[in-house]
């Protein structure tokens, strides 16, 4: 029986297997945040190891709530920032340099085909993109990955999901996304890794395969994958050219970890995108999802366009497209924040940032910020949010608060109109 | 080790996540006991605001619900607040994988028990006392209804999530092995 790209990075990773479900598994690189880090280094320095395995694997950033709001984030930053001092992390992104995490370390060319990745955050799973196991852990697991290297894992059970078809204009990753997560439920995937595979994932560019695989974990997927290919290559060669003669040489290269064709899935799940229309949530959890069409109406308070899921320069072009030459329709707020410093760099330089500022959107510095409702942008009680972010948890965005998450494109149309709208009907 | 059971409370719904058992807004918090008061603070039961503050709440040792509990966020957060409750199991019929891990790195337990098995439980009148069985793998519940009787299921742990509870956690494990 062949093996799934799953099983390959387990297999040339694993360092023990203490029963024959669990694998011990050796790590490429451990990435940190301010908000699940601090816990761990404060417990580690506790029982005096406040040591790092392997200081170059270890990539740290603070991103959630940036720069610090108050007292308690301000402490959070600190330990993270001495932690890393002392330790001697160079790959360690603070106020100025950082940005989101999950769209932050790829542009840096950490995540690389094959890699093992753990964090403490669970849309790690958005690595994937890369033909890496990525997945989210808690905190004890994030301190023994920082102490040893190591994380253990069930032996992965892979389900691939095959999406086949053209998008319509002004549908994105983000719909099919949504529209899988509808299918399989949130609970669907748990304790699976998802495969994407197909015409329409090989089409896609590193972005929109993150936009899938950040969202793998609201179907309760361990990870999201792809299968690296020319396009993986082709956006990390300028990490990567030390290593290969050529793209050709790296393409080829990357294939050896590609799924056996006789390899072993749970489940196989063929999607056909080519009559999807756009996807937005409706309630409290990620896979009460409705098309636009059976939404549209629903009168918004605040329009959020960012994160980890599309805060990328692809994602801002999407709704700056939308959005240019107008404006905000009266009593909605629009915040908009790039999520990194390069994307909103880029997106000065492209004219995109002056569409929003004419628009009457608050552009905010690279954060997570009201994504999880920390900071910049919470709801107040009864306020209601289009968003591109993952979640819309009750409570998610501020206490009371309600998220439909959606599109950049459509969560532009929101913004122009006020309410949730076709973004199809704004496109030229 | 230490002992497993006590009082329970039940709550009844599928796919409780993790932003419902502690809201990121305590996530500035450095210390687990600050978490105390807060936990299922957002907790939506029927579409109704749940009473995290009730003397049945305050007095549990055990909570039991239904699938996929601890979905979304990998905050263990959501664990060291049961930790500092009090809590030392969480029943149900299926748990979110980094909340289930991350249970069992803390070295208190997450017990899978079969949907109907969980339809037993919830259809138990009266207040509940959980005891469990860890070497021979039993749960018994008790009620203080006389005329209910008592109801016993068998779970199965797998022997690596074993070892880390009698371990006590994690990363005492890793150190000794790793
Ligand atoms: S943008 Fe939102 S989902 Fe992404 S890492 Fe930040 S808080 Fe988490």
């Amino acid at each position: 029986m062949g093996q799934n790209i799953a099983q390959k990075i387990f297999n040339s990773h694993l360092r023990d297997t203490p029963t024959p479900e669990n694998m011990v598994l050796d790590l490429d690189v451990v990435l940190c945040h301010e908000i699940t880090t601090p816990i761990a280094i404060m417990d580690l320095m506790e029982k005096g190891m406040d040591r790092v395995f392997d200081p170059d694997k270890i990539k740290a950033v603070i991103d959630h709530v940036t720069p610090a709001k108050d007292s308690k984030t301000a402490a959070q930053g600190k330990i993270m920032r001495d932690w890393a001092k002392r330790n001697k992390i160079k790959d360690f992104f603070d106020v100025g340099d950082n940005g989101v995490c999950h769209a932050l370390f790829p542009e840096k060319g950490f995540i690389r085909p094959g890699y093992t990745v753990i964090m403490g955050d669970s849309h790690t799973c958005t690595h994937g993109a890369f033909g890496a196991f990525a997945a989210g852990v808690g905190t004890t697991d994030l301190e023994v990955g920082i102490l040893k290297g190591v994380c253990t894992f069930r032996a992965p059970v892979s389900m691939k999901v095959e999406i086949t078809g053209s998008l319509q204009p002004a549908v994105s990753a983000k719909d099919v996304i949504l529209a899988i997560i509808k299918k399989l439920t949130v609970n669907g995937a748990t304790d699976r890794v998802i495969e994407f595979v197909g015409p329409l994932v090989d089409s896609m560019n590193m972005s929109s395969r993150m936009t899938l695989c950040n969202m793998a974990v609201e179907a309760g997927a361990t990870s999201g994958i792809c299968l690296p290919d020319r396009v993986t290559a082709e956006y990390l060669w300028p990490f990567i050219k030390g290593d290969y003669p050529t793209i050709d040489a790296a393409v080829e290269d990357y294939t050896k970890w590609h799924s056996d064709p006789d390899a072993d899935y749970i489940e196989v799940i063929t999607f056909d995108v080519s009559d999807l229309l756009p996807q937005v949530t409706y309630g409290y959890k990620p896979d009460h999802v409705r098309n636009i069409l059976e939404m549209e109406g629903t009168v918004v308070d605040q329009v959020y366009i960012g994160s980890c899921t599309n805060g990328r320069i692809e994602d801002l072009r999407e709704s700056a497209a939308i959005l240019k030459g107008k404006k905000l329709a009266s009593g909605v707020r629009g915040i908009v924040t790039p999520a990194t410093p390069t994307i909103y760099s880029q997106a000065l330089d492209e004219g995109i940032i002056k569409i929003f500022m004419d628009a009457g959107f608050c552009v905010l510095n690279p954060t997570c910020g009201a994504c999880l409702g920390m900071s910049s942008g919470v709801l107040a009680e009864n306020e209601v949010c289009a968003s591109t972010t993952n979640r819309n948890f009750n409570g998610r965005m501020g206490k009371g608060g309600m998220v439909h998450l959606m599109s950049p494109a459509s969560a532009a149309a929101a913004a122009i109109t006020g309410s949730i709208s076709d973004p199809r009907k704004f496109i030229a | 080790m230490k002992n497993f059971g006590g009082p329970a409370v039940l709550l009844d719904r599928n796919d409780i996540n993790t932003d419902e058992i502690i809201p990121a807004k305590y996530l500035a918090e450095i210390t687990k006991s600050a978490l105390k008061s807060h936990l299922l603070e957002d907790l939506l039961l029927d579409g109704k605001q749940f009473d995290s503050r009730s003397q049945k709440m305050r007095e549990a040792k055990v909570v039991i619900t239904r699938a996929n509990f601890g979905c979304g966020s990998s905050r263990e957060h959501a664990v060291w607040a049961f930790e500092v409750n009090d809590i030392n199991v969480v029943i149900a019929s299926s748990f979110a994988r980094i909340f289930r891990q991350n249970m069992f790195n803390c070295g208190i337990l997450a017990m899978e028990l079969s949907e109907d098995d969980i339809d037993s439980l919830f259809s138990m009148s009266g207040n509940l006392t959980v005891s469990v069985d860890l070497a021979n793998e039993k749960v018994k519940l008790v009620s203080d209804d006389n005329s209910q009787d008592s109801v016993e299921c068998a779970f199965s742990l797998n022997a690596y999530d074993k070892s880390l509870v009698s371990a006590g956690g994690w990363l005492a494990y890793a150190d000794v092995n790793y």
